[in-house]
């Protein structure tokens, strides 16, 4: 029974969705609008999964002073003053997400710095990727390479000034054949959802029980 | 206004900044403490909005205002997922995983069938009449579109006509790629120009 | 080592050093440059311009931090835009860390606007009911298709948790049907489902405003039709602020953009012109 319920779960939420599809009124509209929300509900419960675990490890390496624990301690302070913040803010302004908050105080001036600086590291080295790796070295490699050239150059504004039509070249290649392969692409995603989600609704396809 | 808290925390944003960027000379302490504190921060920012977005608004608020009884049904679901913290019980969060993934499963099948396939191949069947400009672009999307879809179709060897239309494909894919990264490229210096204005704006103010 | 081998092997912080020195010369010297305008724009902006005083549009603020400096001021922007045509524009967020971003702008955005409106002795707009926030709410896909029959099942309250039916603006509002308009601000997947869903499934029309990892996954969309308009990164940002008329950073940004694109284009030609000339010489 421990894999039997959860496979006719599986199937009878998906069938409830696509029939709903077909004949949208009740009770299938119904039931679907009803499992649509309770699936919101429950995803929000996930979070606190990740959190869980996130917490614990950290928490057992300052336990046993494993190598780094300090990094743990920073992680685990950061995540206490964020926690209390909220809840400080949510008390006293009925939301944390207050514009006067100490929570968007933090959030201002620790979140969006740490966050936006990680990934504007990646910009340094893409550029020196590029200056290392990216070779003409065959026919492909060269078309690619050619390819990102005229795009980097067509669509910033020096593109314009070197040569007026340049955008115009690269929007072109942007909504023809980049288009073009991009949809292929996207065709055969799509083809594939399918298949995988007609496994999964049969449940021939298992592996997220296990 | 520029009050002591707003400087104080410009300067704590600057010195995360410049923790983070530090990275590019090599590894070192304050970069692993910049480091922790985002994940920290993170997890922090997610249980509180985990309460204040979802269960209370979604839960809490309308079974005690509203009487709305039936939502300890999902509560119950969303409770059971957390057994996997349990090992014994654990078996028990599959319903809900398998609650999530049946509605995820039945929404896929529909919308990919109905918001992908369908318009997809609709505006691939376009018209291929008179010698001009719109007609040869036309023709490069249909071959492009075909070409590529048969690169991805490993069913059969590409030998004969099969393996000289996936070459086109190539072609195309190498294309779409390469447009790729230039649009990558653009992307990451665009979030650098945004830390630099931070720095050169915000904190020391030479961009005016 | 001859100087195309030392120039293969050059340290790789000094290829930092310049695309540092190439973003930040062009900022500080307030070097501008020509923004040309292209056709996904332009028709983005004349989908919004075109509507009537009045009219709802829907902003979906699908991103964080880590997207900012892209997405941050083509949805400054846009406010700007709705607030001076008269459009009611209401936004959603669909990723958690994006929230705050959605607020501050909003924020900012109606402050800058009611003082120009007061010096130009226009109407102001006020919270609730010429604009307002609907907030976060998790199940992605789910709610997507869900809110199409009714928002109040998933957003009873707004961001701060004021009821929905206390807002003036949002007393006849319910689903897709009352938007003219669903103008998406997208750093991931989020775009897909609304195209897949919103618009399949409800008819909304939908703009895309896009980080350009992102934007060439949209071209797709554009071309058949299921989207009518894109705004693809940075420079995006910055075409919908010259159509604007109100060059912001986005605008400032495009410069050092270009040089660093070109700086970029250098090492690779660099690069090349090393690998070939060192390929020959092992060869021979």
């Amino acid at each position: 029974m421990r894999r039997e319920i959860p496979l006719a779960i599986t199937f009878i939420t998906s069938l409830i969705i696509i029939v709903s599809f077909f004949i949208p009124h009740a009770p299938f509209g119904t039931m679907q609008e009803v499992s649509l929300k309770w699936y919101a509900i429950i995803a929000g419960f996930t979070m606190l999964l990740g959190v869980d675990s996130l917490i614990h490890m950290h928490y057992q390496k300052i336990k046993r002073k494993k190598s780094d624990w300090a990094h743990s301690l920073v992680l685990i302070v950061g995540f206490a003053v964020f926690v209390i913040a909220g809840t400080i803010s949510g008390f006293r302004y009925g939301s944390a997400m207050d514009i006067n908050s100490s929570f968007m105080y933090l959030y201002n001036y620790v979140i969006i710095p740490l966050q936006s600086t990680m990934f504007a590291l990646l910009s340094f080295f893409i550029a020196s990727a590029a200056y290392r790796a990216f070779r003409a070295r065959n026919l492909d490699a060269t078309l690619l390479l050619i390819t990102a050239v005229i795009v980097m150059i067509g669509r910033v504004p020096i593109g314009y000034q070197i040569w007026h039509n340049f955008p115009a070249v690269a929007e072109w290649i942007m909504a023809i054949p980049q288009m073009a392969a991009k949809r292929g692409i996207l065709i055969g995603i799509s083809l594939g959802m399918i298949a995988v989600s007609l496994r999964i609704m049969l449940g021939i396809e298992r592996s997220y029980l296990s | 206004m520029h009050n002591f808290w707003t400087i104080f925390g410009v300067w704590m944003a600057a010195f995360l900044t410049l923790a983070i960027f530090s990275f590019l000379y090599k590894d070192n302490p304050f970069y692993k403490l910049a480091e922790h504190l985002y994940v920290g921060t993170s997890a922090g920012y997610m249980l509180i909005y985990t309460y204040f977005l979802t269960i209370k608004p979604m839960l809490i608020d309308p079974i005690t205002k509203q009487q709305q009884f039936f939502l300890f049904i999902p509560a119950f679901f969303g409770i059971i997922m957390l057994t996997r913290w349990f090992p014994k019980i654990a078996w028990l969060s599959r319903w809900s995983i398998a609650f999530t993934i049946g509605i995820g499963t039945g929404l896929a099948i529909t919308g990919s069938i109905q918001g992908i396939l369908i318009p997809q191949i609709k505006g691939t069947l376009i018209a291929l009449h008179g010698w001009n400009w719109t007609t040869l672009n036309n023709l490069l999307i249909i071959i492009g579109v075909i070409s590529t879809l048969t690169y991805f179709y490993f069913s059969k060897a590409h030998k004969g006509v099969i393996g000289k239309t996936a070459k086109i494909g190539i072609i195309y894919i190498m294309i779409a790629f390469g447009a790729s990264f230039g649009y990558t490229v653009m992307g990451r210096i665009s979030l650098l120009i945004g830390r630099m204005y931070f720095l050169f704006h915000d904190w020391i103010p030479l961009i005016r | 080592m001859n100087i195309f081998e030392r120039i293969e092997k050059i340290d790789r912080r000094i290829i930092f050093l310049l695309v540092a020195i190439a973003v930040l010369l062009p900022l500080i010297f307030k070097v501008r440059m020509e923004i040309p305008i292209s056709e996904p724009v332009k028709k983005a902006f004349v989908s919004v311009d075109t509507l009537s005083s009045g009219t709802y549009i829907l902003i979906s603020v699908d991103y964080d931090p880590a997207s900012m400096p892209e997405l941050q001021p083509m949805y400054k922007t846009l406010l700007m835009q709705c607030f001076e045509k008269g459009l009611k524009p209401v936004m959603i967020v669909q990723w958690p860390l994006g929230l705050p971003l959605s607020i501050k702008a909003m924020s900012e955005m109606a402050v800058e606007y009611n003082r120009m409106a007061r010096a130009e002795g226009k109407d102001t707009v006020v919270y609730g009911v010429d604009y307002c926030n609907i907030g976060y709410r998790p199940g992605g896909v789910a709610q997507i298709v869900g809110i199409g029959k009714e928002i109040r099942d998933y957003f009873e309250s707004d961001y701060k948790g004021t009821p929905l039916d206390s807002l003036p603006m949002m007393n006849n509002i319910h689903n897709y049907d009352n938007f003219a308009l669903l103008f998406a601000l997208e750093a991931g997947s989020m775009g897909d489902f609304y195209v897949q869903y919103a618009n399949a499934r409800f008819g909304i029309k939908i703009i895309f405003g896009m980080t350009a990892v992102s934007a060439p996954d949209a071209y797709p969309y554009l071309q058949s039709g299921q989207i009518i308009g894109l705004l693809g990164g940075l420079q995006g940002a910055a075409e919908y602020e010259t159509l604007m008329k109100k060059p912001g950073f986005a605008t400032m940004g495009m410069t050092a953009q270009s040089w660093v694109h070109v700086l970029i284009v250098l090492f690779i030609l660099l690069g090349n012109i090393g690998y070939f000339i060192n390929r020959k010489k092992r060869r021979s």
